[in-house]
């Protein structure tokens, strides 16, 4: 049934750390290559190496500037701000760079706690697992309506038109419990394959996981919560960054009567190039 | 979103049939015109090619139409599930009544199996529009008219094919008795009452304040809104997502499909309603253009309320 199950005490899922992503999307692929192969898979690939290609993928890696901001909203809680102002990053001033910044940002299924992409399901095919919270499609039932896609407003599932069903994250259900695998190894392969352990696995309804503890610590939030859909994952916002350094002081120079900005334009850039 | 056809007609054809339903069925119970069981028994029949028709569009929408039954099973939760139930009652209902029905003189067991009908073609509809009216994730359909407007356009379509069918099954005679003339004339006037209701609380829908997006900054947590900017794109081409929720086409014209489907579904059924009062002998014809037209006219408007809605994942794309 698509009816929820009741909210059972374990609700696996990640916690991303905005901070230390790099963008490098090997999150993305490694998903795709585990998936491919595993119990899920394979996952549509279209003209992979031609002009225009297309597939399905778990996950997707965004790249934002965001702009300088007077209140600095990333710190999402007046404890994260009150720790910024009495405790600055070494060398730095505990704002934001004048330019603002750069934001990496991995975009997949959030393993709601009450998913409309489930409740929506005409078929019982989309469900979340009692167990761990997990929320899967069973390939075998899918009729491909697509309402799913349509009601998940992270984009988490996309269609495929090959096997004429609908896929998403299995948060790696084929590995974390795989008995075949070490221990160490029995975690989502996006979790594996980061470089920087931006991604974190765990059970975010034990308050003393790694993870609990990790997003209590850094005020990790939760994606659209007004939508109510209730997301177990959750993101790690970045750290306030370091200011540029200043820029040098053009009074030594007015001394002499040399001013950059009359000279002729191939020695104005030769100027800019020698004083950087 | 994307309008796709298959949805399109499934909506404005099955909208019209259950439509149609609904008013013979309200007809038959209460015991008003039209008289004959062949006039009945066509626009039941009518009433079932057309739903059919639609269902068998919303089947070719789907990635394994053969597991379309599959459909049935989650009537507790999912309003397509509910619809499909719904829809599929209706039709040994709708085959069992053509049978049975004599006139619309039947007796009191036939009538309450038309209520029941007209009962059942209205939660159709119904649960049609609450497929899209309750996806928190589309705005434009969370308005309140959406419901209302299935319900409306289906009532307007549905009883501009009974007008047509019972003027091509029966064709009222010129000197008609004035009880009859009465009656139909009644009848035209209720139907035009209707199409003008349904024309006021469209405008009122394409005239709502647009509805507040989330803005990329709120769609991440990233900060205050308009300081978060997409740099990169997680793709180099299109993917599902933006194919199928990024569908900008029908916002750059929606103001010329406004004015074409306003023409077609409500300017010339009431035109022709007005003619066919003013000239009985232009009846059918004016009927015949009516009909042709509001069907024109709802799919026009049925693909704008779709390819029009913008849809909340499209904020960690901008």
């Amino acid at each position: 049934m698509t009816d929820l199950p009741p909210k059972g005490r374990v609700k696996l899922g990640l916690v991303i750390d905005l901070d230390t992503c790099v963008g490098c999307h090997a999150c993305a692929v490694a998903c795709k290559e585990w998936n491919d192969g595993g119990s899920f898979g394979p996952l549509e690939d279209r003209d992979a190496y031609g002009a225009q290609p297309d597939g399905v993928w778990f996950n997707r890696v965004h790249s934002y500037q965001v702009a300088v901001q007077a209140v600095p909203p990333l710190l999402r809680t007046v404890q994260a701000a009150a720790a910024a102002v009495t405790a600055p990053a070494p060398g730095g001033c505990g704002g934001q760079a004048a330019d603002g910044m750069t934001v990496h940002f991995p975009r997949s299924c959030l393993h709601c706690e009450k998913p409309a992409c489930v409740t929506v399901c005409p078929t019982g095919a989309s469900y979340k697992r009692v167990e761990d919270g997990i929320v899967l499609v069973d390939e075998d039932l899918c009729i491909g309506c697509q309402l799913c896609a349509w009601a998940c407003p992270y984009g988490a599932r996309e269609f495929s038109e090959h096997h004429g069903t609908m896929q998403k994250c299995t948060l790696c259900v084929d590995r974390i419990y795989n008995d075949q695998l070490a221990p160490e190894d029995r975690q989502p392969a996006c979790v594996k394959a980061c470089p920087t352990r931006a991604r974190h696995f765990g059970d975010l309804g034990d308050p003393d996981s790694a993870v609990s503890q990790l997003v209590a610590e850094r005020s990790g939030y939760a994606l659209m919560p007004e939508l109510g859909y209730e997301p177990v994952n959750r993101y790690l916002p970045p750290r306030p960054r370091r200011a540029a350094p200043p820029e040098p002081a053009p009074a030594a120079a007015a001394a002499d009567g040399y001013d950059p900005a009359a000279l002729p334009p191939l020695l104005r850039w030769l100027d800019r190039a020698l004083s950087r | 979103m994307r309008p796709a056809l298959s949805i399109v007609f499934f909506t404005t054809l099955s909208g019209a049939g259950y439509g149609l339903w609904l008013l013979i069925a309200i007809a038959v119970a209460i015991g008003a015109a039209p008289a004959d069981r062949f006039t009945i028994v066509v626009t039941l029949l009518t009433g079932l090619v057309l739903t059919s028709i639609g269902l068998l569009a919303s089947v070719a929408h789907l990635g394994k139409p053969l597991r379309a039954w599959r459909a049935l099973s989650q009537w507790r939760s999912s309003w397509l599930s509910r619809e499909g139930i719904l829809a599929l009652v209706c039709v040994p209902l709708c085959l069992l009544l053509a049978w049975r029905v004599e006139s619309v003189h039947s007796g009191l067991r036939i009538r309450a199996g038309f209520a029941v009908f007209a009962l059942l073609a209205a939660a159709t509809v119904l649960c049609t529009a609450r497929i899209y009216a309750s996806l928190r994730t589309i705005r434009a359909w969370r308005d309140w008219r959406v419901t209302p407007l299935y319900g409306l356009l289906a009532l307007q379509t549905g009883g501009l094919w009974l007008w047509l069918l019972c003027e091509l099954a029966a064709p009222q005679p010129l000197d008609i008795q004035p009880g009859i003339c009465a009656g139909r004339v009644a009848w035209l006037v209720a139907l035009a009452a209707g199409i003008g209701l349904t024309w006021g609380l469209q405008r009122a829908y394409w005239r709502r304040p647009a509805e507040a997006q989330p803005d990329t900054a709120a769609a991440t947590g990233l900060g205050l809104p308009g300081t978060v900017a997409a740099m990169e794109a997680p793709h180099t081409e299109e993917n599902y997502l933006l194919r199928e929720m990024g569908f900008a086409l029908a916002r750059r014209h929606a103001e010329r499909l406004r004015a074409i489907a306003s023409r077609t579904l409500f300017v010339l059924p009431l035109l022709a309603i007005g003619v066919s009062l003013l000239l009985p002998g232009w009846t059918l014809p004016a009927a015949i253009v009516a009909t042709v037209g509001a069907m024109l006219g709802v799919f026009v408007q049925r693909w704008l309320f779709f390819a029009e809605a913008r849809h909340a994942v499209q904020a960690y794309y901008r």
